[in-house]
């Protein structure tokens, strides 16, 4: 916590659920993007489409999920679909407005590394790889990426793009044929980002409430370039840190009680 | 048509060194019952396909079973890395293993490729992807029609397909729910498909007439395991085991560990033990 009363992180959260709109179809990754997404639904943006990709479309869960295949998003889904079905009709089919992604490895035009650390065959340290994230990235209309700034994952370059941003910049994707935008948003605990319009490197637009220049460039592995008029992002409102607190204080209590409260009955009678 | 063996024979009847096999799972209904009985019997040079592999291939591959893994995500789900796994790819221990990556939409098309008898899957993937240098099964065909150049991956198709269902009926027919994951295609696109369930009833008559059902000639052996998805979950049964994923990191994180761990866990223990795990996580009604 710090002496304005919220955490970096949690002002990375807040930051993350405002990008989002009540008419985003919104594929959901695990982890900083999943509680982003979820304290947008339970704030500002109640009517937005919720989507993981264990195939759970329209999701509102009361917890937020330890992994994407929890049966708290089943429950509380319009409806659950198989795995085929979510990556070809949903996510191929190009109705996924906003797909939001973590990243181990980022570089300055959004690509994400979640492979390896050094080389492929001979890897430092093996990570869990891609999952859905090669076609989320160039599949969904657009992409936003929510991480903490550290100089081990922010570099200048990746070790492996497991996930296509936008390349070298510039045109790339078009120039490989892919006709969705890309990452348009990069929310970290200390800055909100967008890529130049030309060059697609991200450029901080605004710094969270505290931040200096200083210390983006320190926890940055690549120089980073500031917009020429630099905004701040307001503080996290009360109803934003309370549904935020109240969101993972519920989860947490679930999680290590490892009990289902108000889990719904399997269609054990039809 | 499905015959109803305990667990020890329908593994021992339907697997075999040198297979190509999945044990699916889409983080739901993982059946780590099929698996544990498997590493007792110890079956060697086995080719492990799963999109999430997790614990049990981490426990496979740690037990020296498995000569390749074709998966598309490697990960402890919701925790972290699989360490024996790690060992296996970045230090060759117990030994070499021969991995080919997909991405999560290329294995899932390569399931259904595989259940619809095709030899391979097409579809609008990994473009920008570095998957597609290092892993030459990932090709591309263009679309006769519009031109496009679309990705193109070998379908799966399993010597034998393990997963975990809510029921049967006593016919054979096998139902699944909740998050169903790739349970389908998976068990479809196999030569062979044996499926653990929770329990056995009279009759599917009063079902949903669109719930997901395996016909019984769909399926070779129907094993009754209560637990047999611990530490995952059986939607309407009992919920995720977390402790136990988490535990895992740091039992998997040591190589004796892990093999006392094992030796413990599952060569001393039988299929039966199942029940008794998932008692404190039964949903009540």
């Amino acid at each position: 916590m710090s002496v304005t009363g919220f955490s970096p992180n949690e002002m990375m959260t807040i930051a993350a659920s405002r990008a989002l709109k009540g008419d985003d179809v919104c594929f959901v990754g695990i982890g900083a993007p999943s509680a982003a997404c979820n304290v947008a639904r339970l704030t500002h943006a109640p009517d937005i489409t919720l989507i993981y990709e264990s195939g759970t479309i329209g999701t509102a869960p009361q917890v937020l999920p330890l992994s994407i295949g929890d049966g708290e998003l089943c429950d509380t889904a319009v409806t659950t679909v198989s795995v085929p079905e979510m990556f070809r009709y949903w996510l191929q089919g190009g109705r996924i407005s906003i797909g939001f992604l973590g990243a181990a490895q980022l570089d300055k035009f959004g690509n994400i590394n979640t492979t390896v650390i050094g080389d492929y065959a001979h890897p430092k340290t093996r990570l869990p790889g891609g999952g859905g994230a090669p076609e989320i990235a160039t599949s969904s209309k657009e992409i936003f990426i929510t991480m903490a700034q550290s100089r081990r994952a922010m570099v200048e370059k990746i070790d492996f793009y497991t996930s296509f941003g936008h390349g070298d910049g510039g045109d790339h994707r078009q120039r490989l044929g892919i006709d969705t935008k890309g990452p348009t948003l990069l929310i970290t605990d200390l800055a909100i980002w967008k890529p130049d319009p030309v060059t697609k490197e991200f450029t901080v637009v605004s710094l969270h409430p505290e931040v200096t220049r200083n210390k983006v460039q320190e926890t940055c592995g690549w120089t980073v370039k500031f917009a020429d008029t630099l905004e701040q992002t307001p503080e996290p409102t009360e109803l934003e840190l309370t549904t935020l607190r109240d969101l993972k204080a519920r989860s947490s209590g679930a999680a290590h009680k490892g009990a289902a409260v108000g889990a719904r009955q399997g269609s054990k009678d039809g | 048509m499905a015959q109803f063996l305990p667990l020890s024979r329908a593994v021992a009847d339907n697997l075999n060194s040198g297979d190509t096999v999945a044990f699916e799972g889409f983080t739901h209904l993982i059946p780590t019952a099929a698996a544990h009985e498997a590493i007792r019997q110890g079956f060697k040079d086995l080719t492990l396909v799963r999109m999430t592999p997790d614990l049990i291939y981490d426990q496979m591959i740690g037990m020296g079973m498995a000569k390749k893994a074709i998966f598309s995500y490697a990960g402890n789900p919701g925790v972290g890395l699989l360490r024996r796994l790690r060992d296996a790819v970045e230090n060759g221990f117990p030994h070499a293993l021969e991995i080919e990556e997909h991405s999560h939409a290329a294995m899932a098309n390569a399931y259904e490729a595989g259940a619809a008898g095709l030899p391979c899957a097409i579809f609008r993937g990994y473009r920008g992807a570095e998957l597609t240098k290092v892993n030459p099964n990932i090709r591309s065909v263009t679309c006769p029609f519009s031109g496009e150049v679309l990705a193109a991956v070998p379908s799966v198709r399993p010597d034998v397909t393990f997963i975990h269902a809510q029921k049967a009926n006593r016919r054979g027919d096998v139902l699944v729910e909740g998050i169903i994951g790739i349970q389908k295609e998976a068990a479809l696109a196999a030569r062979r498909a044996v499926v653990t369930v929770e329990e056995v009833v009279d009759n599917f008559d009063d079902l949903h007439p669109n719930l997901t059902v395996l016909p019984r000639w769909s399926v070779t052996a129907i094993s009754v395991v209560p637990g047999g998805a611990h530490p995952s979950y059986a939607h309407g049964y009992y919920v995720r085991d977390n402790a136990s994923y988490l535990e895992w990191d740091e039992i998997s994180a040591d190589r004796d560990r892990f093999r006392e761990w094992m030796q413990t866990n599952v060569i001393e223990k039988t299929s039966d033990d199942f029940a008794a795990r998932v008692e404190h996580l039964r949903i009540v009604a």
